[in-house]
């Protein structure tokens, strides 16, 4: 057994983490930072924290993923890290000339006290900003929330970009949360259909999922552009998908251009894509696509054809918390039961969610926020479930447990197509079906008796 | 065009090539780089010097990590039953969660955490108020949770600069739980100016905390540890596997496939073999003072470098059985390596490589491609120091700036009671006569043509540029650089984590590694990076149509 020394027996634990479900808010902050155009990410901290970070999204997405570091040294940690960014900033614009720097803080630079908006004067009054470049910044202790946490106050600070100028672009912006390229795309596709201009920021499409052509751009073409930008003040509206990572940026700009927000759950499954749908359609005033309508036919018209299969299976779940709450709501809307629900990621209203989607379902859930994997596999010995729906680190519990895993989430580091097949909207749904389906069906066949083996499905 | 399919021969000279490279830098760090970038003159013992192991420059993107990712990750990390735990926020533990390889054969029910991830996961308040109570309290939740037998505590960068003390909670824990050991590492990531300080941290800690604990007798005979050897891929295994042919018994290896057990009985080893210098050639000092075991500088990957690196153990023991079966399994396993270094050979002869990784594997993997007729164009090292570029003999003047003077230097004495020197003075001279050299590495530069670049520390920036100017047939180094290279239209081959391949050392790893190499640069899907209408753009054909 994998992990042998996970004992059956759920037991309280307040000092140690085992097996998290989350990590540290630079992540989400390089993320994000990645998904504006021409922009280099900074990690202001030592060289590991840089290190790590590129390396598990390159990892995850089998694309370079460029970034820069302060590379502390001791000497740095007494004396403050000012001398090293201003050092970095001068280098960065002289060497790989990015149109952006998204600087984002560590545990390091933030328990010195670094003063990030100081240093960033202290860059422009010295010229090491050269005209038409920008750097933004944003506060990322590792030591507060977790890479969503970092996601959201990267993204936070783009909206420093927006201006109002009193002319209306007809715009609505739309903030999509931590998820993929290939999702970015497939919102954007959906606007579209729907006859819906968008400014999407961060968009990581075509950043992390470039073409391979036997040349390598520092900086690919996709990403919101700082134009995009400074535009965003002057939208119709903002739609944030997801509380965790979306809603913070989306009601600063309400506040600093009077652009007015909703914050809804992402788009996976069934009702949250009806609702975003929905949004959209009345913010922008538009009847909705009739190739909207069919693709959300041929959505129900495999959970109509295909019930049985899935109907009453029991789900584990961990995730981050706006993808988790989605994806619940969607395997409950099916007659699925997601009996175990875990997030890394701190929140009460994370549970109180969990509970009101899964209230009087006929199951009971366990549920928690900060929780780990360790107490998902727990719960899983004492319940066991017909699928586990995880990150890759899921299938040391799915092998252990002889449970089907779908890697969803992040870091998926083991298995390719989420950079380019989505699965928000209702054709990521019908992928997510067919996922599930796939999955359930193939131990079906693993197990089914000779005498009873199926041909038809 | 700078795709592979493409590509024309092009006359280089390499003062142009590093000319070339430092050509966009501002003036500092084109000063500081030109240092760390040398024309190889290939002769030993006088090579030009190359400046190492110093600070990278903010904002030029590096290879490197910190002294956390060489402690936790590197060292500690492959040791198979003892928990480590991360006294930090919780990216440092999760980032180093199962990414090494670290591959492990514990048995149906024997411990192994290497599955597992440990952390404090601190907060805010943790910060502001210290973190002390809490990491005692994990350590006690874990050891009830567990049993284990031993747990490594490790500091990330808040822990040093809140000032949570860590060692003193490592030795209360241990004093109260009585059958668990319990120590602390201060490699916050902010320490020194790579991984490097992180080894030597670790080493330093298993050395003061592990090693000589356990005196109940080792069995077998030729006793030797295997020093910096760390199983990526399976290598330990592989080379295992050998050594238990030949007949050699390893106690220890420090840290591949290791357990608790092996470190505290690895001063009954008649024999230190060293395989990474950089991460542990210090430990061998330290066992040759404390307890009198001599070391010799090994090299397991290349199927000749095997060969030799297993006539020096042999020849070392002074035993003749051990001298013949030594042949008898290189002669063995010979021919099929042969066979197949033949088979690709017919392809590889003549083709380029360029190898960036670790602080010794640039210098390893050299023996590999030599053996399949390919030429290192340029190498160089992530972490290395000027020794393992120039050669141990240059030690005595090596400047200790202030990075390296906060890395604790251990003073060792001899055991008084278990010091025992294994050859006397006389024997060893015997020995280096016949041409057995002790405490001896020449480092890289000496196994690299004239004219060849070496340079440290490369960074993404140069990577790009080498490739662009010189095109290689092959680069290596680290996941961080793979995807731009592989954009560029060259191969890309990953030597800290073997792209989930291996094992490459001893003699069925070195046949893996010829036909890993063969197929990265003999495939045709390198040939698919244009488009037809790219290839030909011109309409010509048209008029068939109309």
């Amino acid at each position: 057994m994998l992990l042998r020394h996970t004992p059956k027996e759920v037991g309280e634990r307040k000092a140690v983490t085992i097996n998290p479900a989350k990590t540290c808010q630079p992540i989400g902050a390089m993320y994000a930072a990645l998904g504006i155009h021409g922009c280099l990410p900074h990690s202001h901290g030592s060289q590991g924290c840089c290190s790590y970070h590129r390396s598990t999204l390159t990892r995850h997405y089998k694309e370079p993923i460029s970034a820069a570091t302060s590379s502390f040294t001791e000497g740095a940690s007494v004396f403050g890290g000012q001398a090293n960014l201003l050092q970095a900033i001068n280098n960065i614009f002289s060497v790989y000339e990015p149109d952006v720097i998204a600087v984002h803080t560590t545990c390091l630079s933030e328990t010195i006290g670094d003063d990030l908006p100081q240093i960033r004067k202290k860059a422009q009054t010295e010229g090491k900003i050269p005209e038409g470049k920008y750097v933004i910044g944003a506060s990322t202790p590792s030591y507060v929330g977790s890479h969503v946490t970092g996601f959201s106050n990267m993204v936070k600070s783009m909206v420093e970009f927006a201006e109002k100028t009193g002319k209306k672009n007809g715009k609505i912006n739309i903030i999509p949360g931590w998820v993929e390229p290939s999702d970015m795309e497939e919102i954007k596709r959906m606007a579209k259909l729907t006859g819906v201009d968008t400014i999407m920021f961060p968009d990581t499409s075509g950043v992390l999922n470039a073409p391979m052509t036997g040349e390598y751009k520092m900086f690919p073409d996709g990403g919101t552009t700082v134009a995009e930008l400074k535009s965003s003040g002057d939208s119709t509206g903002t739609l944030a998908l997801g509380e965790w990572c979306s809603a913070d940026a989306a009601r600063l700009l309400d506040k600093q251009c009077k652009v007015p927000c909703k914050v809804l759950d992402m788009p996976f499954g069934l009702k949250a894509t009806d609702r975003f749908v929905d949004a959209m359609r009345t913010i922008a005033g538009v009847s909705v696509a009739d190739d909207l309508a069919i693709e959300r036919g041929q959505l129900v018209d495999m959970i109509t054809d295909m019930h049985q299969y899935f109907y009453k299976k029991k789900v584990a779940i961990a995730g981050d918390p706006d993808q988790v709450i989605a994806m619940v709501e969607f395997l409950v809307s099916i007659d699925m039961c997601p009996v175990h629900v875990v997030t890394g990621t701190p929140g009460k209203k994370f549970e109180k969610r969990i509970k009101e989607i899964t209230k009087d379902k006929g199951f009971e859930v366990n549920v928690k926020a900060k929780g780990d994997l360790f107490l998902l596999h727990q719960w899983m010995q004492n319940e066991p479930v017909d699928l586990l729906i995880c990150n890759t680190y899921g299938k040391y519990i799915a092998r252990d447990e002889d449970v089907p895993l779908m890697r969803w989430g992040f870091p998926i580091l083991d298995r390719q197509g989420h950079q380019y097949f989505p699965t928000v909207g209702y054709k990521g749904g019908l992928r997510l079906l067919e996922k599930i389906l796939g999955l359930l069906l193939d131990r079906k066949d693993r197990d089914d008796p000779e005498g009873t083996f199926e041909l038809v499905l | 065009m700078a795709t592979a399919t493409k590509k024309k021969m092009v006359q280089w000279e390499p003062a142009d090539v590093k000319a070339e490279l430092l050509k966009k830098y501002p003036p500092k760090v084109a000063r500081k780089r030109a240092k760390q970038i040398m024309i190889n003159e290939a002769l030993e013992n006088e090579t030009p010097e190359i400046t190492a192991n110093v600070r990278t420059t903010p904002g030029i993107i590096t290879m490197r990590g910190c002294t956390y990712a060489g402690c936790k990750g590197v060292i500690m990390g492959p040791t198979r039953d003892i928990v480590n735990l991360v006294h930090g926020p919780i990216g440092c533990s999760f980032y180093a969660w199962l990414t090494r390889r670290n591959q492990t054969d514990a048995g149906t029910d024997g411990e192994n955490y290497i599955n597992y991830c440990f952390s404090t996961d601190m907060q805010e308040q943790d910060i502001i108020f210290g973190g002390e109570k809490k990491l005692a309290a994990a350590v006690q939740e874990i050891y009830d949770l567990m049993h284990p037998k031993s747990i490594a505590i490790f500091a990330t960068c808040p822990v040093g600069l809140i000032g949570d003390d860590i060692h003193t909670i490592a030795k209360n824990m241990k004093e109260k739980l009585g059958d668990c050991n319990v120590y602390a590492f201060s490699c916050e990531g902010y320490k020194g100016v790579s991984q490097s300080a992180g080894h030597h941290i670790a080493n330093n800690q298993v050395f003061r905390h592990i090693v000589g604990e356990n005196d109940t007798p080792a069995e077998g005979e030729f006793k030797i540890n295997l020093l910096g050897e760390y199983n990526i891929g399976g290598d330990g295994f592989e080379i295992d596997r050998i050594f238990k042919k030949c007949g050699i018994t390893n106690i220890a290896t420090f840290s591949g496939n290791s357990t608790y057990d092996q470190f505290a009985t690895a001063h009954q080893a008649d024999l230190n073999a060293v395989m990474c210098h950089r991460s542990i050639n210090y430990v061998a000092d330290m066992l040759e003072t404390k307890f009198g075991i001599p070391w010799v500088k090994v090299n397991f990957i290349g199927a000749n470098a095997t060969a030799k690196s297993l006539r020096k153990i042999a020849a070392y023991f002074e035993d003749q059985a051990l001298i013949d079966r030594v042949e008898a399994v290189i002669k063995e396993e010979m021919p099929e390596v042969e066979e197949a270094v033949t088979e690709v050979r017919t392809r590889t002869e003549g083709k380029t490589a360029m190898l960036f990784v670790g602080g010794s594997r640039a210098h390893h993997y050299q023996e590999l491609f030599k053996e399949m007729g390919m030429k290192v164009l340029s190498a160089g090292y992530e972490f290395a120091h000027r020794d393992d570029y120039e050669g141990r003999q240059v030690l005595p003047n090596l400047k200790v700036d202030a990075d390296s003077r906060n890395i604790e230097e251990i003073e060792v004495e001899a055991d008084e009671t278990r010091f025992n020197p294994r050859k006397t003075p006389e024997q060893l001279a015997a020995l280096e006569d016949a041409g057995l050299k002790f405490k001896h590495y020449d480092g890289l530069a000496p196994e690299m043509e004239e004219g060849t670049l070496i340079i440290d520390d490369l960074n993404q920036y140069e990577a790009e540029k080498l490739v662009e100017l010189m095109k290689p047939d092959i680069f290596c180094a680290g996941i961080k650089e793979k995807f731009s290279i592989m954009k560029l239209g060259v191969p890309m081959k990953q030597l800290h984590s073997y792209d989930s391949g291996g094992p490459y050392a001893g003699f069925k790893g070195a046949i893996n590694f010829y036909e890993e190499i063969d197929r990265l640069t003999s495939s045709n899907v390198w040939s698919y990076l244009k488009a037809p209408w790219q290839e030909n753009p011109e309409l010509t054909a048209a008029y068939v149509w109309e």
